[in-house]
């Protein structure tokens, strides 16, 4: 079977930061992968360079058969992969249902008044279609990020990327959203998640993964890695995100 | 100063109404209007004929500016995109466009593009045999308003970017990412909240310009400033031409000042 993401040797340079060397992922169709590792080693950017938000400048990724090289391609890209950041993003300008929305009359010309119905059930499975005429700064960090999330799945991706979702969100408000989450992983989502909230990689993950320094220093099902790591980079930052 | 104030009132939670519409800078425009009509009706002569003679003038200046102003938005966003380009080319040119304007006097610019520019297309008509250009003749208003352009647009570049660079990074990487163009990011996602941002300057940069305008008077173009020039000339009384023609500019950039406050609130309060 092809894997739906084929990322093969990138290497990526900030100036003179090397921070991509040379990683290689497949993931297929219907895998939650789940990214974990210390401040500074890589996951947001080997993330952003699947979507190409950031540039690449060595090595290959295919994106369900589209390889990431012209523009065109990338936006054909951008509309399969959706994204979810660490803060949210949501547009503060625009009411919530018009964040789900607007994507989808600009960008894949849906008509307003199907991209409403379709926004108000995306509301709905995020749990707040009460607060679609509401604008984002007056919702709780946890609404906003579930309103994120609908807003990438108004654009029907087959792929979707979180990049620490929960992480700026207050310790209460953390389970809602990653309740939305493993409903997404049990629906066959494909998924890569950037995270350390083990509960959730136990319950939705296939595989978990640790970078450090630019590199995929391990690659194991979260039971095993988390348990049983065999590779001494991989138990030090374990012992320290699990005290 | 004028915008803290409003700042305050609109803090304060007024939200409609009369005292939303006019606080009490309205009552100074409104007082340099009526010390206008004292004058006018006490001692008609010479105010009344200064107004008369003037009057003109006073259309000169507003058609001048504004239309200078509508070209000035739409030139100085496509310059200020340049300025933020990542494409070297365009955001050479914009640069170079950007520092060149702002290093010289907006009056030396008027008198190259009243007095030179069209010598330069009658050196070049004459080189190339071209007719129309060889018997070219600049017209007043038309240089005036592209000598306003030109300059104003190198300004206003600068307010747009500041304006776009105010909003985070996050808003285009959002936007991108649901697979959004540079074009559509911009029209639907960062302008309309830029705009917010850069509404107070962006005021200034009209309130500026209707004063610059008075520049135009050197190059032939019958503003307020000039018209009062020529009223002077032919009566000879400096102190009341001059105070006339400046309370007239007063009406009109305090008058802005308040449309401007007036919109500025209007856009936020729509949420
Ligand atoms: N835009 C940028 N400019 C310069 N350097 C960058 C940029 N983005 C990331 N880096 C550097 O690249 C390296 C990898 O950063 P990255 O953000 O991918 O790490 P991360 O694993 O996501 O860390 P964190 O857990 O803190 O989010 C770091 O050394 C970082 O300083
Ligand atoms: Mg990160």
């Amino acid at each position: 079977m092809e894997p739906i993401i084929h990322i093969n040797q990138i290497h990526k340079y900030f100036g003179h930061v090397h921070a991509l060397r040379g990683v290689s992922l497949d993931i297929y169709k219907g895998e939650v992968v789940v990214v974990i590792g210390p401040s500074g080693s890589g996951k947001s950017t080997l993330l952003r360079c699947i979507n190409r938000l950031e540039e690449f400048d060595q090595g290959q990724i295919v994106v369900d058969g589209i390889t990431l090289d012209s523009a065109e391609n990338i936006n054909a890209v951008r509309t399969e992969v959706g994204m979810v950041f660490q803060q949210f993003n949501l547009f503060p300008h625009l009411s919530v249902l018009e964040n789900v929305t607007l994507a989808q009359t600009v960008v894949r010309k849906r008509n307003p008044a199907e991209a409403k119905i379709i926004g108000m059930q995306l509301l709905e499975k995020v749990g707040i279609p009460e607060k679609a005429q509401v604008y984002p700064l007056q919702l709780s960090g946890g609404q906003q990020q579930r309103v994120a999330i609908a807003r990438a799945l108004a654009m029907n991706p087959k792929i979707m990327l979180f990049d620490e979702p929960t992480s700026a969100l207050d310790p209460e408000m953390i389970q809602e959203v990653l309740d939305v989450m493993l409903a997404l992983a049990r629906e066959g989502m494909t998924m890569v998640v950037v995270s350390h909230e083990m509960g959730f990689a136990r319950a939705a993950a296939n595989r978990a993964i640790l970078m450090d320094e630019g590199q995929i220093i391990e690659e194991a099902p979260p039971n095993v890695l988390f348990t049983n790591p065999t590779n001494e980079r991989t138990k030090l930052f374990l012992s320290k995100v699990l005290l | 100063m004028v915008n803290s104030k409003n700042e305050n009132n609109s803090k304060n939670g007024e939200k409609k109404g009369y005292s939303f519409f006019f606080d009490r800078w309205w009552l100074l425009l409104f007082g340099v209007l009526a010390i206008i009509v004292l004058l006018v009706i006490f001692k008609p002569d010479p105010f009344r004929r200064i107004i008369i003679f003037v009057y003109d003038g006073i259309w000169v200046t507003i058609f001048t500016t504004v239309v200078s102003f509508v070209l000035v938005l739409i030139f100085g966003l496509a310059a200020g995109l340049g300025r933020i380009s990542k494409n070297i080319i365009l955001n050479g040119m914009a640069t170079i466009y950007v520092e060149l304007v702002r290093g010289i006097p907006l009056l030396v610019q008027l008198m190259f593009w009243y007095f030179a520019f069209p010598s330069v297309i009658q050196e070049v008509g004459n080189a190339f045999a071209i007719s129309s250009f060889a018997t070219y003749r600049a017209n007043p208003f038309l240089m005036a308003i592209l000598g306003l352009t030109f300059c104003y647009s190198a300004y206003m570049s600068e307010v747009y970017r500041a304006g776009i660079q105010s909003i985070s990074k996050g808003q285009m990487e959002a936007a991108r990412s649901l697979g959004m163009n540079y074009f559509q990011s911009m029209r639907f996602i960062i302008l309309p909240q830029a705009i917010r941002v850069i509404l107070p300057p962006v005021g200034n940069e009209f309130i500026t310009l209707l004063k610059d305008s008075s520049l135009v008077s050197v190059v032939a173009v019958a503003d307020i400033t000039r018209r009062g020039r020529e009223f002077m000339a032919a009566n000879f009384i400096p102190i009341q031409t001059w105070v006339m023609v400046a309370l007239l500019y007063l009406v009109l950039t305090l008058f802005s000042a308040r449309i401007v406050t007036w919109i500025e609130r209007k856009t936020k309060l729509e949420r």
